[in-house]
C-alpha cells in the first residue's frame, strides 16, 4: 500500500512529503460535511447547499425564509458543525494523551476523563445549571478524574502504562458510580430524564448558541495541543532522557493534560458522553501519516471531524428513532481496541 | 565543564558515594569504570541532574549532549529526526525545528559517518546504528560536554571498536569534555584519560588512566585476579585482562 508511512522512513526531516494526504483528507472532510448537510429526512440537494451557504455569506442579517434553508441553516449546519469540532476535539485528545503516554490504548474515557467530566456535567443539572456552568463543571471534574489517574498510576516515581490503564478504570468506575448516586437522587419527572437523556449522547439538541459555547474550549485546546506537536514528539521518549534534550515533562505535560480535559469536557457538556473516537481515529491516522506528531495531530483532527459526522449522520438517518451515538461509536470502537491491545501485548514480549 | 563538589549519595544503607568531587575540564576524556551494579549510571544520572544529591553541588552547562544506554527505542521516525530532536533545548516550548536545526543535524551525522542512516527508520536500525544516531543526536545540541552512559555494553566487538575510535575521535577537536561508563578497563585504556573507579564498599577512586588501570587496582575493583597482556609486537596496545587459568593449564 502507498499511503501508510510504516515501511518507509520520512523522506525529508520536515515535512515528509506525500504531498496528497492532507488535501486529500481536508477534500473528505468538506464533502462529508456536505453529504451530511443534505441527507437526512429531508433531502437538500448539494447545489440547493451551496446556494443558500452563498446567499448566507452575502447577507449576513435576516432570517433564512424557504423551509429548505431553515433546514440546512438553523438545524444541520449547526448540527454538522459541532458534530466535526467535538470529533476533531476528542481525536486530537486521545493522539496527545497516546504521545503522552506512550502508548496506543490510552483516550480520555480510557483514563476515566468523560466519566468524571459527565459527573460534573449531572451534577450541574441536578443543581439546576446550565449552559456556561455546566460546561466548567464536566471540564473541572474530567481534570479531577485525569489528576487522580496521574497520581495513582505513579508509583516510585514511574508510571507504568499498565498501571496508568487500571487506574483510568478505577476512577472512571468510581465517577460511573457517582452518576448513579446523582440519578437516583434526581428528581425522576424533571432532571432525571435531563440526566439520562444528555448522557447518552446526541447531537440533536445542537443549535448556533450551543455551538458558539462549545467552541471556546474546543479551539483553546486544539490550538494548544497544535502549538505544543513538536513538543508531543519529545514527550514520547523515556523521562531521562527527554529532560536530557530539555524537555522538562512533569510541568510540559500539563499543557496537554489541561488541553485534552477543556477539549474532552466541553464535548460532553455539548453532546453527552461519546467515546472511543480518541482511540479508533488516532490508530487510523497513525496508518496514514506515521508517528511524527506534527502529522498526527492534524490528520487525527481531520479524520475526527469527518468520523463523528458520518456516526451523527448515521445516528439520525439509520432507523426513524436517533440512536444514541455512543453505541455506534462502541460498536466500532471496542473490537478495534481489542486488537490493539493484543497487538501491544504481543509485541511487548519481543525485544 | 561537568562536575560534583563534595557530594554525597546512598540509597538506604547503600552508599554510592560520600564527600566526592569530580570534575570533567574541557578537553579531557574520562571514564567510569566499575562492574554492573555498583552506581556508574547513578552517579552519570547525578552529574546530569537527574538524580537529586543528597548533600553536595553539581556543575554543568545548561545544556549537555547525553547519549542513553537505551534511548528512543520507540521511535518509529527516521534517524534524521531522531538527531534533530537534539535541538529541541534551543527551541522554546512552542517551537518547531527549522532549516537551521536540520542543517546542525545533518552536520552531526557526518561527524559519526552515519550521513547514510538519515532516511532510515530509527526503530528498524540496529544496535550500532542506533549508536551512531544517539551520539549524532548529543552532538546536534552543540554541547562541549557529551555524557555516555555503557556506550559500548550493548555492542559487538566491531561496533565497539567503531564507537571507541568515534569517542576518541570526538574528544581530540573542539576541547570537548567526555565523561563516559563502562565496565571494561580496555575501553578506558583505548581512549580515556582519567578514570574514575567505583570500588566495593562506595569508596570511589580517580586519577590518571595509567595511574589507576594497575592489575592491583583492577583486581579490588572487580574482585578477581586481573594481569596485563602484552603484544608481542611491540607496537600493539596492552590488555588487562582477568587472570583466571583456561584451558592451558590443563
Amino acid at each position: 500500500m502507498t499511503l501508510t508511512s510504516q515501511d518507509a522512513a520520512p523522506r525529508r526531516g520536515l515535512f515528509s512529503l506525500r504531498p496528497g494526504v492532507f488535501p486529500v483528507l481536508t477534500a473528505g472532510l468538506v464533502l462529508t460535511m456536505l453529504y451530511a448537510i443534505s441527507a437526512g429526512r429531508f433531502e437538500v440537494p448539494f447545489g440547493r447547499i451551496l446556494e443558500i451557504l452563498w446567499a448566507r455569506a452575502q447577507d449576513l442579517s435576516g432570517s433564512p425564509e424557504t423551509m429548505e434553508a431553515r433546514i440546512v441553516e438553523l438545524v444541520r449546519l449547526p448540527r454538522v458543525l459541532l458534530a466535526a469540532l467535538s470529533g476533531a476535539a476528542l481525536a486530537v485528545g486521545g493522539a496527545a494523551l497516546q504521545g503522552v503516554f506512550r502508548n496506543p490504548l490510552v483516550s480520555p474515557q480510557v483514563l476515566g476523563i468523560s466519566q468524571g467530566g459527565a459527573f460534573g456535567g449531572a451534577l450541574a443539572i441536578l443543581l439546576g445549571f446550565h449552559g456556561v456552568v455546566l460546561l466548567g463543571m464536566s471540564f473541572g471534574f474530567g481534570l479531577l478524574a485525569l489528576i487522580l489517574v496521574g497520581l495513582l498510576a505513579r508509583i516510585d516515581g514511574r508510571t507504568e502504562v499498565l498501571t496508568v490503564i487500571l487506574a483510568g478504570m478505577v476512577v472512571g468506575a468510581f465517577f460511573a458510580a457517582l452518576v448513579s448516586v446523582l440519578q437516583f437522587l434526581a428528581d425522576p419527572n424533571t432532571s432525571l430524564p435531563a440526566i439520562v437523556y444528555w448522557l447518552m449522547g446526541s447531537f440533536a439538541t445542537a443549535t448556533w448558541p450551543r455551538l458558539g459555547l462549545a467552541v471556546p474550549g474546543m479551539a483553546f485546546g486544539l490550538i494548544l495541543v497544535w502549538a505544543l506537536r513538536y513538543r508531543l514528539n519529545l514527550l514520547a521518549l523515556d523521562e531521562a532522557e527527554a529532560r536530557s534534550l530539555g524537555v522538562n515533562p512533569d510541568r510540559e505535560r500539563w499543557f496537554i493534560f489541561g488541553a485534552v480535559a477543556l477539549m474532552t469536557g466541553t464535548s460532553v457538556a455539548v453532546a453527552g458522553v461519546i467515546g472511543w473516537i480518541g482511540l479508533v481515529v488516532p490508530h487510523a491516522a497513525r496508518l496514514i501519516v506515521g508517528e511524527d506528531h506534527r502529522r498526527l495531530i492534524p490528520a487525527s483532527a481531520l479524520l475526527g471531524a469527518a468520523y463523528l459526522v458520518v456516526i451523527d449522520t448515521l445516528a439520525r438517518t439509520l432507523t426513524a428513532a436517533e440512536i444514541p451515538l455512543g453505541v455506534l461509536t462502541a460498536l466500532i470502537g471496542a473490537p478495534v481496541f481489542a486488537v490493539l491491545l493484543r497487538q501491544h501485548f504481543s509485541r511487548a514480549g519481543a525485544p | 565543564m561537568i562536575g560534583l563538589t563534595d557530594a554525597s549519595l546512598s540509597f538506604g544503607a547503600l552508599r554510592l558515594f560520600e564527600g566526592l568531587t569530580l570534575g570533567v575540564p574541557q578537553g579531557r576524556t574520562t571514564a567510569i569504570l566499575g562492574p554492573n551494579g555498583r552506581g556508574k549510571t547513578t552517579l552519570l544520572r547525578a552529574m546530569l541532574g537527574f538524580q537529586a544529591l543528597d548533600r553536595g553541588h553539581r556543575h554543568a552547562p545548561a545544556i549537555i549532549g547525553y547519549v542513553p544506554q537505551h534511548g528512543a527505542s520507540q521511535a518509529k521516525l527516521s534517524g534524521l529526526e531522531v538527531v534533530i530532536m537534539g535541538r529541541a533545548a534551543r527551541l522554546g516550548l512552542f517551537g518547531q525545528p527549522g532549516p537551521e536545526d536540520v542543517t546542525a543535524a545533518h552536520g552531526a551525522l557526518a561527524q559519526v559517518g552515519a550521513e547514510n542512516l538519515a532516511e532510515l527508520r530509527y526503530d528498524r536500525m540496529s544496535g550500532g546504528q542506533r549508536q551512531m544516531i544517539l551520539i549524532a543526536r548529543a552532538l546536534a545540541t552543540g554541547s562541549r560536554v557529551l555524557v555516555l552512559d555503557e556506550p559500548t555494553s550493548a555492542l559487538d566487538l566491531g561496533n565497539q571498536s567503531r564507537t571507541l575510535s568515534l569517542i576518541a575521535s570526538l574528544g581530540r577537536i573542539r576541547d570537548r569534555a567526555i565523561l563516559f561508563s563502562t565496565h571494561d578497563p580496555n575501553h578506558a585504556l583505548a581512549v580515556a584519560d582519567y578514570v574514575v573507579l567505583m570500588m566495593p564498599g562506595g569508596a570511589v577512586l580517580q586519577g590518571p588512566v595509567d595511574r589507576m588501570i594497575t592489575p592491583g587496582l583492577m583486581a579490588e575493583l572487580y574482585g578477581v585476579p586481573m594481569q596485563w597482556v602484552r603484544p608481542a609486537d611491540p607496537s600493539g596496545r596492552s590488555a588487562m585482562l582477568p587472570a583466571f587459568t583456561g584451558k592451558e593449564a590443563a
